[in-house]
C-alpha cells in the first residue's frame, strides 16, 4: 500500500491527511516534533490568558486519529533522503515514503539583533514559545514587543491579561501602515494607546543588553533609548521553515519552491502550507502566503492530487480577518495601504472612532476591488460573490445591509454610510 | 481535546488579584449574606422589615459595585481573562466548595426546610420567619422557604444580572436578552404570582406564573392541580387556558419563527439564573462526543418520563372525576395514541432526511410511549400505567426530576458541570423546543464562509456544551436541538465568524459547505451534490 508521510501536523498538514483519507485509504503518517495532537496555532494567546486550556485548542479529539486510521509520530526530521525515500529523524530513526508532503510551517524571524539568544527573548510561533513566555513572566513587570504586525499586537494583548506594562516598538509610521490604509491604521494606534500601551511608532531595536546572569535587562532603540525590561518578544515576522532540507536536492528559495500542483523539483515530494514558495505569485497574492486558510486550501489541494484528481492550487478570492485587542477586522478583495492608479478609495468612519469601512473600486468602471472592515463583521459569502462576478461599487452600496454579519440588534449604519458615500466621490 | 494534557499556567496571576474597591463592595455583599447567616442562626434582628432590606440592598450593592469596578475601567470587549486560572473558575478548591455549599442548600431546601426554620402551622423561625415582613406586604402569608428562595433566585438573576451586562455592554444582543430574563423574572415568575394570590386569599394554590409552563412546571397537568385551576374562579380558567394556548400554539409558532432561544435565554427563569448567576462557569460543560450522546440519551428519556407521567395523571384525573370535563378517559387514551402515530407518521414522511441520530433516538422513544399507552389501556385497572400507580410516578418524577436534578444538581454543580446542566440534560421543555428547533424552525447560526481559524473560543464558551468550532471550521451552518441562542460563541469568536439567525428553511443545513476559499466551481459542485 502507498504509504504518504507528512511532516508538519499544522492546519497544512492535518487538512491534506483529513483529506486523503476521505479519498482513499492509503497509509497516511504525520510526523512532527511540537506537540502529538493538531492544536490551532491562532489560539495560542488565549491559553496563556486564561480564556481556554491548551487542550481546548486541539479541534479534533484525540482518538479522531484512531478512528480515521492517520498515524502520528512524534519525531523531529533530520534529513531528506530524496533518492531511497527515506527520512531520517533525530533519533536515527528512518522513514520510508511513497509520497512526501512538506508542511513545516514557518519561524519567528531574527534579524541578528545583539543578545537576541538571551534568556527573557522570545517569538510567539511554536508552543515553546508559549512555554518560554510562561516561564519568563514570572518574573516579568515590564516587557518590549518589537514588531508591529499581527502577531505582535497579540503578544501585547497577552502580557497586558497579566498586568505586564508593555512597550511595543514599531519600526513603520503608523501601526501595520504596510498593509493598512493611513485611517485604518491611525484608528488602531489610538486603540493601542487607549489600552494603556507604550506604543512607540517609527523606532526599532538596536540591541538587548542582560543583566550579570545572562538574563534580559533592558533594550537599547535605534532612538538611543534604553528601555528596561525583563522580556522581550521579537514578532517581525516569520519565514518558512526548511532549514533540514538544504542540500536534500529540494529546490529552496525562501520557502521550498512549489509549481501550482504543490510539486517540488523533486517527483513525489510536494510542500504547502506557510513553508511553501510558488514560483510564480498568483495574482496579487505573495509567492509565500503565510496564513492559516492558505494551508488549509493548500491542503485540500494537495490531497486530490495525490489521490489521482490533480488539482492546482486555484485559491479564490482574497480575504483575511484578525482581532486587534477590541477591535476585529475583516478584509474581502484587495485593499492596498496606498491606492493604486486606476482605484478609487471610499472610506467611512463612525463618530466612535472604533468602527469604519474602506471600498476600493475602479475609477473608471466602477468595479468593486474589495473592503477593509474595523469593528463590524461583514458576509463572507456576499463579498466573494460580488468579487466573483465582478459587481460594481453600486451593486455593493445598494445591497449593503445584505452584506451586514454583526449579531441581532446591533446598531446598524448603512444609511450613514450610503448618504456619505457620493460626497466623497470627487475625483481625487 | 485531550485531558491528558494539564495547563501551561505556572504561575499565579496577578489580574486574580481585586483593587481596593473591589474588595469594599466585596465586603458589603458579604455583609448581607452575613445578616442572612445570623437570621438563620436565629439572631433576633430589631426590625426585620429593616434589616432584611439593608441585607438584600447590601447583596444588589455590592455587586453591582464590583461590577463597575471590574468593568467600567476598561474598554469594552471580551473579558475572559483568567477564567482557567481562578480557583472559583477552573473547578478549584473555591469552585469545589461553593458547589457543595449549593448543593447543601438545595439539599435542605427541597427536604429539610425546618433547618431554615419552617415550621409550617407552628409558625416560623430563623431565616424564613426572617422574610416574613416581604412575604407579608407582597402576598399576605407568612413566608415559606419557596419565599425565600424565589426571593433570593430574583435578586441573583438581578444582580448578576446587571453584572453580565457591564461585561456584555459592547454587544446588544446579550444587553436586550439580559434585561429580558431580568423582566420576567421579576415581574412574571416573582411579583405578579406572589401579589395574584394576595387578591385571591381563598382560591387554593395553582401556578400563577405565566411563563411557566408544561412540561417544565411538570404538576400543571397533575389533577390536584387541574382542580384548582378549573375552582380557582377568572383567574384560574385564565391560567388553565392561557397556559394550554402557550404549550400547543403559543410556543410552537415562537420556536418555529426564532427557535428554543425565545424561552431558553429569554423568558425562562432556569436559564435566567444560568445566564447571568451561572455566566462565570459557562465555559465548564463537557465537550466532549460522550457527553452529546450521554445528553441525548439523558434528556429524552426525561422527556418520556415527563410524558407518560402526565399522560397517566391526566388518565387517573378523568377517571376520578368523569364530571370535570368533556371528555372520557378512554377517548383521552385513543386521542393521545392518535397523535403520536399521526407525529411520528409525519416526521418519518416529511423530516427523514434530515433527521440524525437526535431525532431518530426520540422517534424511537415517543414509540415507547405509544406502546406503553396502549398497554396502560389494555390492562387498565384503574390508574395503572406500566403497573405503576400514577401517584407514585408522579411522586418520583418530582423528586428525580423535579428536585433532585433541577435543583440540587442543575443549580448546585454549576461551578463543577457548568451552569446549564439541568438545560441541557434534565430539561423536558428544552427536549421538546430542541426537537422542533431542529426539524421544524428558522433559526440557526450561520458560519461566516471561510473566516473561522478553529482557535476553539466558540466550544469553549458554549454552555450546552457544544462543538461549535466542529461545524464552523468546515463551514457548516450551526442547527442544534439543544442550542439555546445565547450568542455567547458568536460575541466571543475573535474572527466574527458566527451569526444566529432566523431565515428561510432551505439551505438551513447546509452539509459540506463549499466557501473554505478554494476557487471551485460552484455549479459544477451543486450539480453534484444533487
Ligand atoms: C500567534 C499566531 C497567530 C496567528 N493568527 C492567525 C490568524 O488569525 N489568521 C491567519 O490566517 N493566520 C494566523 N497565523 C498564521 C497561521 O497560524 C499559520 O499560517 C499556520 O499555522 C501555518 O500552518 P502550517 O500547517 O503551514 O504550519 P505549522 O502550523 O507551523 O505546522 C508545522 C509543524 O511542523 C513542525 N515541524 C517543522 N519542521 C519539522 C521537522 N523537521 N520535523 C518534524 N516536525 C517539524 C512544526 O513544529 C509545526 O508543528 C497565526 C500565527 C501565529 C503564530
Ligand atoms: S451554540 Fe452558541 S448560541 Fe447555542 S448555546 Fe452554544 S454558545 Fe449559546
Ligand atoms: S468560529 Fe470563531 S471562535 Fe469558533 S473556532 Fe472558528 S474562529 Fe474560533
Amino acid at each position: 500500500m502507498e504509504h504518504i508521510v507528512i511532516i508538519g501536523n499544522g492546519i497544512s498538514g492535518v487538512t491534506a491527511a483529513r483529506h486523503i483519507r476521505r479519498l482513499s485509504d492509503k497509509k497516511i503518517t504525520i510526523i512532527s516534533s511540537e506537540a502529538d495532537y493538531f492544536f490551532s496555532r491562532t489560539a495560542l494567546m488565549y491559553v496563556y490568558m486564561g480564556h481556554m486550556k491548551f487542550e481546548h485548542t486541539q479541534p479534533y479529539e484525540n482518538n479522531f486519529w484512531v478512528k480515521n486510521n492517520i498515524n502520528l509520530k512524534n519525531g523531529f526530521v533530520k534529513h531528506v533522503d530524496t533518492s531511497r525515500k527515506i527520512l531520517r529523524l533525530e533519533n536515527d530513526e528512518k522513514v520510508h515514503f511513497n509520497k512526501l508532503i512538506i508542511a513545516t510551517g514557518s519561524n519567528s524571524n531574527k534579524f541578528g539583533w545583539p543578545g537576541q539568544d538571551l534568556e527573557g527573548v522570545t517569538g510567539l510561533y511554536h508552543k515553546q514559545d508559549l512555554e518560554n513566555i510562561e516561564k519568563y513572566t514570572t518574573s516579568t513587570t515590564r516587557a518590549v514587543v518589537v514588531g508591529g504586525g499581527l502577531i505582535g499586537i497579540e503578544l501585547t494583548e497577552m502580557l497586558l491579561s497579566r498586568n505586564i506594562s508593555v512597550t511595543f516598538l514599531v519600526r513603520e509610521k503608523s501601526f501595520w501602515d504596510i498593509v493598512l490604509p493611513r485611517e485604518e491604521s491611525e484608528m488602531i494606534n489610538r486603540h493601542i494607546l487607549e489600552h494603556g500601551i507604550d506604543l512607540k511608532l517609527e523606532t526599532g531595536l538596536k540591541e538587548i543588553i542582560a543583566d550579570e546572569n545572562g538574563r534580559t535587562k533592558a533594550v537599547i532603540t535605534d532612538k538611543g533609548e534604553t528601555i528596561a525590561c525583563q522580556l522581550v518578544g521579537l514578532t517581525a515576522g516569520v519565514s518558512p521553515n526548511i532549514h533540514f532540507l538544504k542540500g536534500s536536492g529540494i529546490e529552496l528559495g525562501r520557502g521550498v519552491k512549489v509549481d501550482r500542483f504543490l510539486r517540488t523539483n523533486v517527483e513525489d515530494i510536494y510542500a504547502i502550507g506557510d513553508c511553501a514558495e510558488q514560483h510564480q505569485a498568483i495574482g496579487n497574492r505573495r509567492p509565500i502566503e503565510a496564513v492559516w486558510y492558505t494551508g488549509r486550501m493548500m491542503g485540500e489541494t494537495v490531497a486530490k492530487t495525490i489521490c489521482g484528481k490533480p488539482m492546482q492550487y486555484n485559491p479564490g478570492n482574497w480575504f483575511n480577518s484578525a482581532k486587534f485587542l477590541d477591535i476585529e477586522y475583516q478584509t474581502y478583495g484587495w485593499v492596498f495601504a496606498q491606492p493604486k492608479e486606476n482605484e478609487e478609495h471610499f472610506y467611512w468612519e463612525h463618530r466612535s472612532g472604533k468602527k469604519c469601512i474602506r471600498f476600493v473600486y475602479d475609477k473608471n468602471t466602477r468595479e468593486f476591488i474589495g473592503t477593509n472592515i474595523l469593528g463590524i463583521r461583514m458576509r463572507h459569502e456576499f463579498f466573494d460573490k460580488a468579487l466573483t462576478e465582478k459587481q460594481s461599487i453600486d451593486y455593493v452600496m445598494h445591497n449593503l445591509s445584505a452584506a451586514n454579519f454583526d449579531p441581532e440588534f446591533f446598531t446598524r449604519h448603512e444609511v450613514e454610510i450610503k448618504t456619505a458615500f457620493p460626497h466623497q466621490l470627487q475625483p481625487a | 481535546m485531550s485531558s491528558t494534557i494539564t495547563n501551561l499556567s505556572v504561575i499565579q496571576h496577578s489580574n486574580a488579584m481585586q483593587s481596593t474597591k473591589q474588595k469594599a463592595a466585596l465586603a458589603i455583599g458579604l455583609s448581607g449574606l452575613f445578616i442572612l447567616a445570623l437570621a438563620l442562626l436565629n439572631v433576633q434582628l430589631p426590625n426585620k422589615a429593616i434589616w432584611l432590606s439593608i441585607s438584600l440592598a447590601a447583596i444588589v450593592a455590592g455587586t453591582v459595585m464590583y461590577a463597575n469596578d471590574l468593568y467600567l475601567h476598561h474598554p469594552a470587549g471580551i473579558k475572559n481573562n483568567g477564567i482557567w486560572f481562578k480557583s472559583l473558575t477552573s473547578k478549584g478548591v473555591l469552585g469545589w466548595s461553593l458547589g457543595i455549599l449549593l448543593t447543601l442548600f438545595y439539599v435542605i431546601i427541597y427536604w429539610y426546610p425546618q433547618y431554615l426554620g419552617f415550621n409550617g402551622e407552628k409558625g416560623n423561625t430563623g431565616l424564613i420567619a426572617f422574610f416574613d415582613p416581604l412575604s407579608k406586604l407582597l402576598n399576605g402569608h407568612a413566608a415559606s422557604q419557596w419565599f425565600v428562595y424565589g426571593t433570593l433566585y430574583t435578586v441573583a438573576i438581578l444582580s448578576l444580572g446587571y453584572k453580565f451586562i457591564l461585561k456584555y455592554r459592547h454587544n446588544k444582543y446579550q444587553v436586550v436578552r439580559t434585561v429580558s430574563v431580568m423582566f420576567f423574572q421579576l415581574a412574571f415568575a416573582f411579583l405578579i404570582p406572589e401579589i395574584l394570590s394576595k387578591l385571591n386569599p381563598d382560591k387554593a394554590y395553582f401556578t400563577k406564573d405565566i411563563k411557566n409552563m408544561w412540561p417544565l412546571n411538570y404538576y400543571f397537568f397533575e389533577d390536584w392541580h387541574l382542580k384548582n385551576l378549573i375552582s380557582g374562579g377568572n383567574l384560574g380558567m385564565f391560567m388553565l387556558l392561557f397556559g394550554l394556548v402557550l404549550i400547543f400554539i403559543g410556543s410552537p409558532i415562537l420556536t418555529y419563527f426564532f427557535g428554543k432561544r425565545w424561552y431558553c435565554s429569554w423568558v425562562c427563569g432556569c436559564g435566567g439564573l444560568a445566564e447571568t448567576a451561572g455566566d462565570s462557569f459557562r465555559h465548564l460543560s463537557n465537550k466532549s462526543t460522550k457527553a452529546w450522546k450521554f445528553e441525548r440519551w439523558s434528556i429524552h428519556l426525561v422527556l418520556v418520563f415527563v410524558f407518560i407521567t402526565t399522560v397517566s395523571v391526566i388518565h387517573s384525573f378523568l377517571s376520578n372525576n368523569p364530571g370535570y370535563s368533556i371528555i372520557t378517559r378512554n377517548q383521552f387514551i385513543y386521542g393521545v395514541a392518535a397523535f403520536i402515530a399521526v407525529l411520528i407518521g409525519g416526521l418519518y414522511f416529511f423530516k427523514r432526511k434530515n433527521m440524525d441520530k437526535d431525532a431518530v433516538y426520540t422517534m424511537v422513544s415517543l414509540a415507547v410511549v405509544l406502546v406503553a399507552v396502549m398497554l396502560l389501556n389494555q390492562f387498565s385497572g384503574k390508574q395503572n400505567i406500566l403497573f405503576i400507580d400514577s401517584y407514585k410516578l408522579r411522586q418520583w418524577y418530582g423528586f428525580a426530576i423535579g428536585a433532585a436534578f433541577s435543583g440540587v444538581i442543575g443549580v448546585g454543580f454549576y461551578p463543577l458541570l457548568g451552569s446549564r446542566v439541568w438545560c441541557r440534560f434534565g430539561c423536558p421543555m428544552a427536549a421538546i423546543l430542541g426537537l422542533q428547533q431542529r426539524l421544524f424552525s428558522r433559526f440557526r447560526i450561520t458560519t461566516n464562509g471561510g473566516q473561522c481559524i478553529s482557535c476553539g473560543n466558540c466550544s469553549n464558551a458554549c454552555e450546552m456544551g457544544i462543538d461549535v468550532r466542529a461545524y464552523a471550521q468546515k463551514g457548516e451552518n450551526i442547527v442544534r436541538s439543544s442550542c439555546v441562542g445565547c450568542g455567547i460563541c458568536s460575541a466571543v469568536c475573535p474572527r466574527g465568524v458566527l451569526k444566529l439567525e432566523n431565515g428561510k428553511e432551505e439551505g438551513r443545513i447546509n452539509g459540506g459547505a463549499v466557501l473554505l476559499g478554494n476557487d471551485v466551481d460552484l455549479l459544477q459542485l451543486l450539480k453534484n451534490k444533487n
